[in-house]
């Protein structure tokens, strides 16, 4: 230790460790290894163990149980018996068991910091001054959201065992963000944490059985991928929630399809973090610092792409290197170092790897200069210059401290930069000009928007992607839906429905136009012009007693490409305001009120009663004046951030271009039914009507003609259902797809959805009463029909 | 005009050259742009990334103490109480203190702050000591008495003995914007400074907004201010970690424009170590290590030094100390 005098001439920081003798005793005390954490207290397994590391120095600091299989069944088990109980506790016991978790974190709220910190390598000040204090905000937001659930979640209830697998980069936090909601909707779970940082998660285990929790309404199986395959495939578990990369989100959703699991991702990202040129130049090259090397750059939301106005290019990208002098990087206990290690040598292989590729190809690396601890796995804090957008490290999630910076001209060309990327996570947007600010909040892409602020988190606005980011929020209002579903759905008629019947091109007569009317030939509808099907075939419509009434064009792969590029040209019905879009949807109901007999003509010459024929014609008028009206009432929300001077605007955004796969049965109204929603939305929908009905829908476009719908807004494709609906699963530009098929198309459209991992609803084959109006209309509707933006708004002068 | 103004021999000052100013550059600051939440967060972050402990605490503190300026700005100031508050800054530490931290001598406070009727007391308890004695001038703290009143205080001040001049910049001239007038009044209160070291004092808790706040710091430069400082301590908002992040961005603008080093002087509402360190960190991050000694910063403060007695005491006994065991200011 230097004397008192020779600090006053260096005027070094000089080292502040915090302690960790209290976790290390804690340690020590499991120095055998743990178990899982099953049916309220701690089980041995069988199973092998796994070291986990520090990995600030590479020591061993514990060993875990690398779970089987049957631990993972021991797990559910204990979890179903506990739903039984669990989920019929009133609001206000749930509410004070969660209440009860967020005092006992608080209380322990350094030792679980110092544990975070040894198991993650994440830096002390953030373990303590971020991740915990988040931890216990989690628990506290939610255990009100335990006591409001029956009130405010009508018609609403839990889905039963949830299994959730969580990531390494905040081990604590996103365990809160999993179980919190989960146990406050009336759920049990099983938790995998991951396999390099199980640690907080069995102190949480230690914590539960402290606070009283009833025995099996939270379970923790530690493991590897293994593990987490083996409870993704358990069929006791309900709903599969997980966090971690858009690989393995991948895998899980073909591994869930058709499996009936309800499903949640939060996945990787390449966020862009955008500088224009009126920004406070100072505040954004601060927010860099916050954005990417904040945990080390570990952070899926991470602010990645570093796009900066040419007019100051030069100017910022100087100040930010200067910045980049005073990071420091060490031991991630010393209260004075800004970055700790990476979480594992894995990692730091692959930033390495990636890093040297960024140089391969071109890009100038600037990283800080400060001295990198020779053991631990440690990576300075760098830039790219010189890249393009193009370049590996442009595109490709490094997970690491690494940030790549190009230039733009114009907000426009920034919008469009920003949202070049597969996926859809955040952004960070700097400007001090209102205009410039919101609206490039509304262009971009991504489910969470900070304005001059980046990583901002807190439990009442929700945390999710767009696109390849994955599907579902957590956190918030919107977060609460993905651990309960809708009393209809559970509850709806299990009559199944059909395979659809295989269809063919080669035709029979059909019966003879009865009153000598000019031959009317039903095509496609694409783009707001019929057109003829691209395979040059038609298939026959037969009505109910088996006989030939015309026939139908039959589509094929290329009539869905050409109608998904006309719905993504008609852009302007999703930036069209609400009111516009309501009086679209009155005009439909006008226009085809005006022509009601001549659709209930063709509902009875398919075999309908007149009656009948007539009440589905009403219930569709009345179904598309609930859409119009709900148009501009479903709205977003004000979330009530933690945070003085700031507001979080959550937006419910349309998907874009949206697929939907209409059911045989009331072919009028369920096509209405499931359009008008998604219309109303602001998306922009090709539909594969009824396979067996498609007149009514070949009809429908004369409506939709006269109705001022936008060309391309509205695409109607007859042919062979499920053919029709795997070209739009498998279609990249087709962000959200609705099924209503048998078991089997449901199990197909899920399958092929993970290919740009869309958001997607089935019914696992089950035939809705689309005459009920609680199952065939409601809010259930519109909220699958849009995504929900978060967008934070610090202020002030 | 200032710029061929020879370099002063006065106290306070350092071997840089002295800020000659420049003529008034709008075009410097007229677009800037200060983000308050982001400001705020980053001073808000700022001190819980830095920790300094044991050895390296003290010698913090020690040199927090040695950029105090001790002041007494009260109506009911009198000889004797300024003569007390130099004793004080001559030998603001017990012997066995000073003994127990080893150091060579007794350091002491960077200057004695004082009104101008109280500089020839301070002058006199201060003489031989190297401790430079600032007053504070222009009609402190509203500065609006007329200006040949304001130029006219400072030149007494200096004629005093005064080695340093704080002077009160016009707020009126910041809310209206009208940096052609505040320019010509703070060089022309330079002017009168002369060889004695100027500090332009911006009253930000007045001038509310750190757009405002970033806006007068680079007009005060402009025209010549030696240091850039907070606060009079008689608004209702002091120095805050925010307005001083502000500033000493425009002190480093202006470093970059000009290549003048411009000192800062935090003031009003400091009052505990803890302050001091945050500060310190505050100068160390944003400008460097150079930053750190008095001839580029000085901290206003008077109670401030009692509190980092305490803790330099409680560094040597481990045991906490008692304020009556300290010698009162």
């Amino acid at each position: 230790m230097p004397s008192v005098t020779e600090v006053l001439q260096t005027m070094d920081y000089g080292p502040a460790p915090e302690s960790n003798s209290i976790v290390k005793e804690w340690l020590a005390q499991h120095e055998k290894g743990f178990g899982h954490f099953i049916g309220g207290s701690f089980v041995a397994s069988k199973a092998s163990k796994l070291d986990v590391l520090n990995p600030a120095n590479g020591d061993k600091i514990a060993s875990v149980a690398n779970g089987l299989p049957e631990d993972v069944e021991k797990a559910v088990e204990a979890a179903a018996k506990a739903f039984k109980s669990w989920s019929k506790l009133s609001g206000f016991e749930r509410a004070k068991h969660l209440y009860a978790l967020a005092r006992h974190i608080q209380k322990r709220e350094r030792f679980l910091s110092v544990l975070e910190t040894m198991d993650n390598g994440k830096t002390i000040r953030e373990s303590r001054d971020i991740d915990i204090p988040l931890v216990a905000r989690h628990f506290y937001h939610h255990a009100g959201w335990a006591q409001l659930a029956e009130t405010e979640f009508k018609g609403y209830g839990p889905v039963g065992v949830c299994g959730q697998i969580i990531p390494w980069n905040f081990p604590l936090l996103m365990l809160a963000w999993k179980i919190a909601p989960a146990l406050a909707a009336g759920n049990t779970v099983v938790l995998k944490p991951a396999e390099f940082t199980p640690l907080t998660a069995l102190a949480f285990a230690e914590i539960c059985m402290e606070a009283g929790l009833p025995p099996g309404v939270v379970n923790v199986v530690t493991g590897d991928g293994k593990t987490g395959a083996a409870l993704v495939a358990h069929k006791g578990v309900a709903k599969i929630a997980f966090t971690g990369s858009t690989e393995v989100g991948r895998m899980i959703r073909q591994q869930t399809a058709g499996s009936g699991k309800k499903l949640s991702l939060e996945l990787g990202g390449k966020s862009p973090f955008i500088v224009f040129e009126d920004t406070d130049l100072d505040a954004a090259v601060e927010g860099v610092v916050d954005s990417v090397w904040f945990n080390q750059g570990q952070v899926c939301c991470a602010g990645t792409r570093l796009l900066v106005q040419e007019s100051i290019y030069e100017a910022f990208i100087a100040r930010l290197k200067k910045r980049m002098e005073t990071l420091r990087v060490g031991d991630p206990l010393d209260k004075s170092n800004d970055m700790g290690p990476l979480v594992d040598p894995v990692q730091l292989a692959r930033v390495r790897g990636l890093v040297e590729k960024g140089k391969q190809e071109g890009g100038t690396l600037v990283q800080s200069p400060c001295p990198l601890p020779a053991k631990g796995n440690f990576f300075a804090p760098s830039l790219f210059l010189d890249t393009e957008a193009a370049s590996t490290v442009m595109t490709d999630e490094i997970f690491g401290p690494v940030i790549a910076a190009m230039s733009f001209r114009t907000p426009d060309e920034a919008a469009t930069l920003a949202n070049h990327t597969r996926y859809g996570l955040a952004a960070s947007l700097w400007s001090e000009n209102l205009n410039v600010a919101l609206e490039a909040a509304a262009r971009v892409k991504a489910g969470v928007v900070w304005l001059n602020s980046t990583n901002l988190f807190d439990a009442a606005a929700g945390f999710g992607g767009y696109k390849e980011s994955g599907f579902g929020r957590e956190g918030g209002r919107e977060g609460l839906y993905e651990y309960l579903q809708a009393d209809w759905i559970a509850s709806a008629a299990t009559a199944k429905a059909e395979p659809p019947k295989k269809l063919s091109g080669a035709t029979e007569a059909a019966l003879p136009a009865s009153d000598g009317a000019i031959d009317r030939t039903a095509k496609l509808y694409i783009g707001g012009k019929q057109a003829r099907p691209d395979s040059g075939y038609s298939y026959d419509v037969k009505n109910a007693k088996g006989k030939v009434i015309g026939q139908a064009g039959l589509g094929n792969r290329k009539d869905v490409r050409n109608a998904v590029e006309a719905a993504l040209k008609a852009s302007a019905w999703s930036s069209a305001s609400a009111h516009n879009r309501a009086q679209v949807l009155y005009f439909i109901a006008e226009n085809l009120n005006s022509r009601a007999d001549e659709f209930v003509k063709r509902l009875t010459e398919m075999g309908a009663s007149t009656s009948a024929a007539r009440r589905e014609v009403g219930a569709s008028l009345q179904r598309i004046f609930y859409y119009a009206a709900q148009a501009d009432k479903y709205d977003g929300r004000i979330h009530s951030t933690n945070a003085k001077r700031q507001t979080t605007l959550a937006f419910n955004e349309p998907f874009g271009v949206m697929g939907i796969i209409c059911p045989d049965e009331a072919p009028l109204l369920s096509m209405v039914s499931l359009a008008m929603p998604a219309l109303a939305m602001g998306n922009r929908i090709t539909l594969v009507p009824s396979q067996s009905q498609p007149f009514i829908a070949t009809d429908f476009y004369q409506v939709l003609d006269t109705s001022d719908v936008p060309d391309g807004a509205f695409n109607i494709i007859t042919g062979a259902r499920d053919e029709l609906a795997k070209t739009l699963a498998d279609h990249d530009e087709v962000a959200a797809l609705w099924y209503h098929g048998n078991a089997g198309g449901a199990a197909m459209v899920e399958n092929a959805s993970a290919g740009n991992l869309k958001s997607t609803w089935v019914f696992g084959g089950k035939r809705l009463d689309w005459f009920d109006a609680t199952q065939g209309e409601g809010a259930e509707y519109l909220r699958r029909a849009c995504q929900v933006k978060n967008i934070w708004i610090p202020y002030g002068e | 005009m200032l710029h061929q103004q020879a370099a002063p021999s006065g106290l306070g000052h350092n071997s840089f050259p002295r800020n000659a100013g420049t003529p008034l550059q709008l075009e410097w600051f007229e677009n800037q742009q200060v983000n308050t939440s982001a400001a705020e967060r980053r001073a808000a972050s700022l001190t819980t990334r830095r920790s300094v402990k044991k050895e390296y605490q003290a010698a913090w503190l020690v040199k927090a103490m040695q950029c105090i300026d001790l002041t007494t700005l009260a109506g009911d100031d009198t000889p004797g109480r300024v003569t007390r508050l130099c004793a004080k800054a001559k030998r603001p530490l017990r012997d066995d203190i000073v003994e127990g931290l080893g150091l060579p001598e007794m350091p002491h406070v960077g200057a004695v702050c004082v009104y101008p009727t109280m500089v020839s007391h301070a002058v006199k308890a201060l003489k031989g000591s190297g401790i430079p004695v600032a007053s504070v001038a222009t009609g402190f703290p509203a500065g609006l008495t007329p200006l040949p009143m304001r130029l006219a205080e400072i030149k007494y001040a200096v004629e005093q003995g005064a080695g340093e001049i704080d002077i009160v910049i016009h707020r009126a001239q910041v809310l209206l914007q009208e940096w052609n007038a505040l320019y010509d009044e703070v060089a022309a209160m330079r002017e009168a400074c002369g060889p004695a070291h100027m500090k332009a004092i911006l009253a930000t808790g007045d001038l509310k907004t750190l757009r405002n706040v970033y806006k007068a710091s680079m007009v005060a430069m402009q025209a010549g201010s030696d240091f850039i400082k907070t606060s009079t301590g008689k608004e209702d908002v002091n120095a805050t970690l925010p307005v001083s992040l502000t500033m000493l961005r425009a002190l480093r603008d202006y470093r970059e424009h000009t290549g003048f080093n411009i000192g800062f002087k935090p003031a009003g509402g400091l009052k505990t170590a803890k302050d001091a360190m945050n500060w310190l960190i505050l100068m160390k991050e944003e400008m460097g290590r150079r930053w750190l000694e008095p001839d580029l910063f000085r901290i206003g403060a008077s109670s401030m030094l009692s509190d980092i007695e305490r803790q330099l005491e409680h560094f040597i006994t481990g045991r906490y100390a008692a304020l009556s065991h300290h010698p009162v200011a």
